[in-house]
Formats: C-alpha cells, structure tokens, sequence
C-alpha cells in the first residue's frame, strides 16, 4: 500500500491555487453559527457554537477532564459538553495523537489515510472529499479533521456535532498545543501531558547527543521526484532546525508563494550542493540513493559522493504525531554516521 | 501529382487580391527572419537565464570551449558545467520542441476544422493523456518493474485513445464532411475522461500532488531523455503536417470546393490530424498539459503575417518555439529558486501577448 500523505498534497494544492483566497484557518475565522453567543465568564473569545443553557462554566482543560470543556482550534472556541464517546477523526496526524495519549477506545471511524497505530479502525471516510452525511452516519460527538475543503466543519455546526480543525502547525509548539487541544477534548488531559512531556525529553536527549559537526550542515529534503521540498517554517523543517542543520529551500521562502512548500529547480538544488539530502519520497517514488545519483548532473554532489543520502518514511515525514521523534532521531542517526570525504 | 492544384491556382483562389499586397515570397522571408529571431533571442534567454547564477561569460567561454581544438579557459566549474549541460540545456531544447509542436498542432487542427478555436487539447488529447497519467501515477508498474518510465506510455496511450474515441464517435455521427460533429465528439469524450480522471483522483488522493503537478505542466527533464524520447515523433509529425501545408489552404475554402480541386478531403484531414495528435500526445507524455499556445502562437501568426496556412504553420512551429522557451524561462526565474507550474505562466503571458499582437494588427490595418 503506498500512503501518500494527504495533508502535503494538499497544503500545496491550496498553495498553488494562486492564493485565490485567504488563509482560513486564521483565528478569525471563526464558525458563523455563534448567532446567539452566550455568556461566558472568563473565556476572551465567547464563542461557544452551541447551545449550553444552563451552564457556562467553562475550562480550558486544566484540571483534567472536565466538562464541559472549550478549547482553541483552528476554526475557533469549539465547547463540547461530554466526554466525547464517538470520535471520528478525518487526518492521519491526529489518529496517531488520539491513540498516543490513551483515546484510542473512544475513536469510532478514521478516514482512509489513517493507518496507524495498528490498532487504529479501518479507514473509510474520504478526507478530502469528507461526506457530511457519513461522517453523521457514525453518530460522532467529536469530528477532528486537519483538513476542510470548505464547509464540513459549518454543517457539522448544523448538526450539533462539536468538530476540530487542527490544521498543521508551523513549529513543535504548535504540535505540542494539539496534543493538548485534543487531550482537554477527549478527557484525557493527563495522557496528553505525557505524551507531551515525553516528546520533549527525546528531543532534549536526541540533541544532547548530537556530535558537533552536525551545527551548519546544509540539506535538502526531498518530497517527491519533482522537487517539492519543505522549509524551515513548516513542522518538518523544524526537527532538522532542532540539529542546526541549515535547509537550502529556505532561500524560497522570499519568493513566498508556496506556504513553506516550495517546488525547488533542479539547477538551485545541484548549485546548492546540500551536505546531506533526505527522501521523503522512496514510498510514493520509489526514489533511492541509488536513483538519486543516476540523475543527471547530480552524480557529482557531495552528498552522492559522501553517501550522505538517507531514506526517511514518507508517513512519518508528512505527518506531525508524536511519530514525527522517530524523523528526528533517523536524521541524528544520519548526521552521526555523516563523514565529509577528505 | 495530377489531383493536386497548382500553387497558382490555390494563391488565386485563396488570395484573388495576391498581386495588390506585398509578393507572398517577400512576406514570408520577412516573417520567418522574424521568427527565427525570436527564437534565437528566446534560446539565449534559456541558456543565459536560470535559478543557478551561471556568469554570461562563463557559458560563452565554456561554448567556445567545446569547438574542438579551442580552449577559451575554464569558464566554469565542473558543476556549473554540469547545470549548463544536463539542466538547462535541455530544458531550452525541450521547451522548443514542445512548444513548437503544440502551436504547429493547434494551427494544424484550426486548419483541419475551419474552426479558429480548433487546439490540440480538443478531441480528447489532452483529457485522455490526463486520465493516462493519472491511472500511471496511481495504479502504474514501478519503475523497477518496467522498462520504461510508465507515465509517458500512458500518457501517449490515453491521448491516442482519446482522440480514437473522439474520432470514432464524430465519424460514426457523419462528421466526414462537417467539421463541427467531430469537434462536438471530441468535447463529450473529453468531458468524459475527465471525469474518470477526478473519479480516480479522487480515489487515490495520495497521488493527488504528483497528478496536479503533471497537470500544470512542467519543463523540467532529466538530461537529455525525455528530449530524446520525444524528438522522433515530433520530427515525424511536423513534417507530416508542413507537407500538407497548400492543401490545408484548399480545404479552407471549402470541402466541395477542395472536392473539385481533386483534393480528397478526408485523407487529408485522416493524415493531419494523425500527424498532429501524435506529436501532441509525445509533447503532453513528457511535458504534462501546457495549454493556450496552440491556440495563442497561431491567432499571433495570423494576425501579423496573414491566413494562408503556408505561413502560418512554419511560423506557428518556430513562433511556439520562442513562446515557450521564454515562459520557461520565466516559470524558472519569477520565483526562484522556486519553480511555478508552467502552464500558469503560459496563461498569464498568453493573454497579455495576445491583446498585444490585436493591438499592433489593428493598427497595421489602419
């Protein structure tokens, strides 16, 4: 089975649908259903989308779950009243965090790209194309998606159904914050801060670890065989920007258009000669070192000379779960074994 | 040669006015000094220009330094080199066969169809090479597996299955002598292999980035193969479709009227459109879909150099050349080092080249 990662595909979809809107997942966006907003007693953003009217109180998952609890996603103040006992989630990313911080036992249907952890449901769902009325179906009392091609999110409003959009995050804060989001959503506030607290003495380790001419290496991570790349404003530039590594796509990023994924030429990535090169793409491309150094004009980088051409999965390197550590620790293990010839 | 008119005879019929204008030898030698120019302009551009800042004099020196027994200096690193001649080199090279085939295309087809609307993305060329490359990225062997690259085989497949398709429905509908039936034909098939594009897209969404990419177009090669891989066929059709230069100008006057020149209108049409398709088909296998020049470069032509398809599609071939090379160019440099999908490119310069070219028409009528 080859997963391609969907969330990529369609960051750059959007992007280079030539901006033709917005950024909606800006945190004014806010659902329109709020036509009655209650009050709320200590929330800055009273935008509770349904209707609580005997109760207000509201929490912000601190004190382990409680409910009802209002937490911050990307398409606002989202109020859910129960601890939610149906969860569907429509993203990949968020199956693996739901079942990494213990809500494994309340998801009842992921989408068809969700194919870990093993104990995850079959997929079904079409996240690209989500389909309102089977994803109702499932009578959910929480939808989490990182991914609205327009109007899912408002028409779950209309059917009462509390829904997440937690769309990827630029840094491993804002992991991080999703992890807790849906922590405080599902009740498990404690696993969370587990996972989160985990996460984060790997990486402290991983990069106590690291040798010293790791700072400063360049790189290039390569998302397919047309040379998408990342920069160092997205989750996966990030764990490279945590070794110190230096990312020749960054130079993109002036142009601007390609919101952190730009489709790199093929004469900048030879003339950059990047240190160390990453495929993220032997999956979906059957892409190899091998391959690599048979492209023309590039059998003379150093990186081909240095052997310092790595395979990383294409899953984990497309989707920010805590499974993204794993992509760290592959690139640490990459920049330890990396000898400059000479 | 007896069935064919004489050049007399067709330059009397299509152009009784001849003798008032400039002699249509003149016009021509001047247009195609033009034309040339163009592309020797635009192929220095490719070669000059790109997202790695080779020096100008560096690539002259590292040219001259190829002419056996002259040795102008080292120019260039051993890498620049290797950008010169493994990248950029034959993304010019590309762009000019591509381009040039698509315009020769689309001028061919308008000729074919008396309809100036006619582009080789119509009768299902391009929807079924989409639907061939998307089954390709999808469903397609490995690399390892196969010989070949798959995509551009399928590619190549579904366009000639589309325009088969197209072909078949038009002629079974009487379109032998009514141009509009297999246009019509060919919409219905194209309408439906794009559908069963997106059905499969929308099945495969993990492949969904590389079928967009392949979509938009793109110049963008491994060396020298995918030149190679599509020189034959347009070498093959451009000089199909060229030869058939005088009879395209017979059938614009009409098919009785070609009838009783002892032009057989239906082979023609047969061996033009095949011509045509083929190289498209080879052009879009490599390129992916890059739209407006086979409608943009031949209105262009004719607009500043005249209708008779004697002019018009050697211009068409050389002019799309040029038009492409230059918007490579600029897909390669606005952003870099970014790429932008070359078919948005060719929009944003076709329209704006076309207003430019109605403009100085406009004027030359005056």
């Amino acid at each position: 089975m080859r997963h391609r990662p969907m969330t990529l595909a369609l960051a750059l979809v959007a992007a280079l649908a030539l901006a033709a809107c917005g950024d909606d997942t800006d945190s004014d966006a806010v659902p329109q259903s709020g036509d009655r907003p209650e009050e709320t007693a200590e929330d800055t953003s009273p935008d509770s989308s349904d209707e609580s009217d005997d109760t207000t109180t509201t929490s912000d998952g601190a004190d382990g779950g409680a409910f009802p609890v209002t937490v911050e996603a990307d398409n606002g103040s989202v109020t859910i009243e129960a601890t939610p006992e149906r969860i569907i989630s429509l993203s990949a990313t968020h199956t693996e965090m739901l079942f990494a911080l213990g809500a494994g036992d309340q998801v009842a249907a992921v989408d068809l790209q969700s194919d870990y952890p093993p104990e995850a449901p079959d997929g079904e769902l079409d996240a690209f194309q989500p389909n309102v009325e089977a994803i109702a179906g499932y009578e959910p009392d929480l939808v989490v998606l990182s991914y609205d091609p327009g109007d899912v999110v408002e028409s779950l409003e209309l059917l009462e159904v509390p829904a997440l959009l937690l769309d990827a995050p630029a840094d491993f804060d804002g992991i991080y914050r999703q992890v807790e989001v849906l922590g405080a959503a599902t009740g498990n506030v404690g696993g969370a801060a587990e996972v989160v607290g985990q996460m984060q003495t790997d990486i402290d380790q991983i990069v106590a670890d690291l040798p010293e001419h790791a700072e400063g290496l360049t790189y290039f991570h390569e998302l397919d065989d047309t040379y998408y790349s990342v920069t160092s404003q997205t989750f996966i530039g990030q764990v490279y920007a945590l070794l110190g590594l230096e990312n020749i796509a960054d130079e993109a990023e002036a142009a601007g258009t390609a919101g952190g994924y730009p489709q790199l030429s093929a004469e900048f990535i030879i003339e950059s000669d990047p240190d160390l090169i990453f495929l993220a793409d032997a999956t979906c491309c059957d892409q190899s070192p091998e391959t690599v150094a048979g492209r023309p004009g590039w059998e003379g980088l150093s990186a081909v000379a240095n052997d310092a051409v790595f395979v990383v999965d294409d899953d984990v390197a497309s989707r920010w779960s805590p499974r993204i550590i794993d992509l760290l620790r592959n690139v640490a293990e990459a920049v330890t074994t990396f000898e400059p010839a000479g | 040669m007896n069935d064919r008119p004489t050049r007399t005879t067709v330059e009397a019929i299509i152009r009784p006015d001849a003798p008032a204008e400039l002699a249509p030898s003149r016009v021509r030698r001047r247009w195609f000094a033009v034309a040339v120019g163009s592309l020797a302009g635009a192929m220095a551009l490719g070669i000059f220009l790109g997202p790695a800042g080779l020096s100008a004099w560096g690539v002259v020196t590292e040219a001259v330094s190829t002419i056996p027994g002259i040795d102008a200096g080292p120019g260039l690193t051993d890498r620049q080199a290797d950008i010169l001649w493994k990248i950029r080199l034959p993304r010019v090279v590309l762009g000019a066969l591509v381009g040039g085939m698509l315009a020769l295309s689309g001028a061919a087809y308008q000729g074919v169809f008396r309809n100036p609307l006619a582009d080789p993305y119509l009768l299902g060329v391009a929807a079924g090479a989409g639907l061939g490359a998307t089954l390709a990225i999808a469903y397609g062997p490995d690399s390892s597996s196969w010989p070949v690259e798959a995509l551009p085989v399928f590619a190549f497949a579904g366009a000639f299955l589309g325009v088969t398709a197209a072909w078949s429905l038009g002629h079974a509908s009487g379109a032998g002598r009514n141009a509009a039936t297999l246009i019509l034909a060919g919409v219905a098939v194209a309408a439906f292999l794009t559908a069963a594009q997106t059905y499969v897209q929308q099945r495969e969404t993990e492949t969904l980035r590389q079928v967009y990419s392949w979509i938009l177009g793109r110049l963008a090669t491994s060396g020298w193969h995918e030149v190679l891989l599509i020189l034959p066929y347009v070498v093959v059709s451009s000089v199909a479709v060229l030869l058939h230069r005088r009879l395209l100008d017979v059938l614009a006057v009409g098919d009785d009227e070609a009838d009783t020149l002892g032009v057989r209108t239906e082979r023609v049409r047969l061996v033009v459109v095949a011509a045509a398709t083929l190289g498209t088909a080879a052009a879009v296998a490599v390129s992916g879909l890059i739209g407006f020049v086979g409608i943009i470069v031949p209105h262009a032509v004719r607009l500043v150099a005249g209708t008779s398809y004697r002019i018009v599609l050697p211009l068409s071939l050389l002019g799309g050349a040029a038009f492409l090379i230059t918007a490579d160019v600029a897909a390669r440099t606005v952003a870099s080092p970014a790429e932008l999908p070359i078919g948005v490119i060719t929009a944003f310069l076709g329209a704006p080249f076309f207003a430019v070219v109605l403009h100085t028409s406009k004027r030359a009528v005056q």
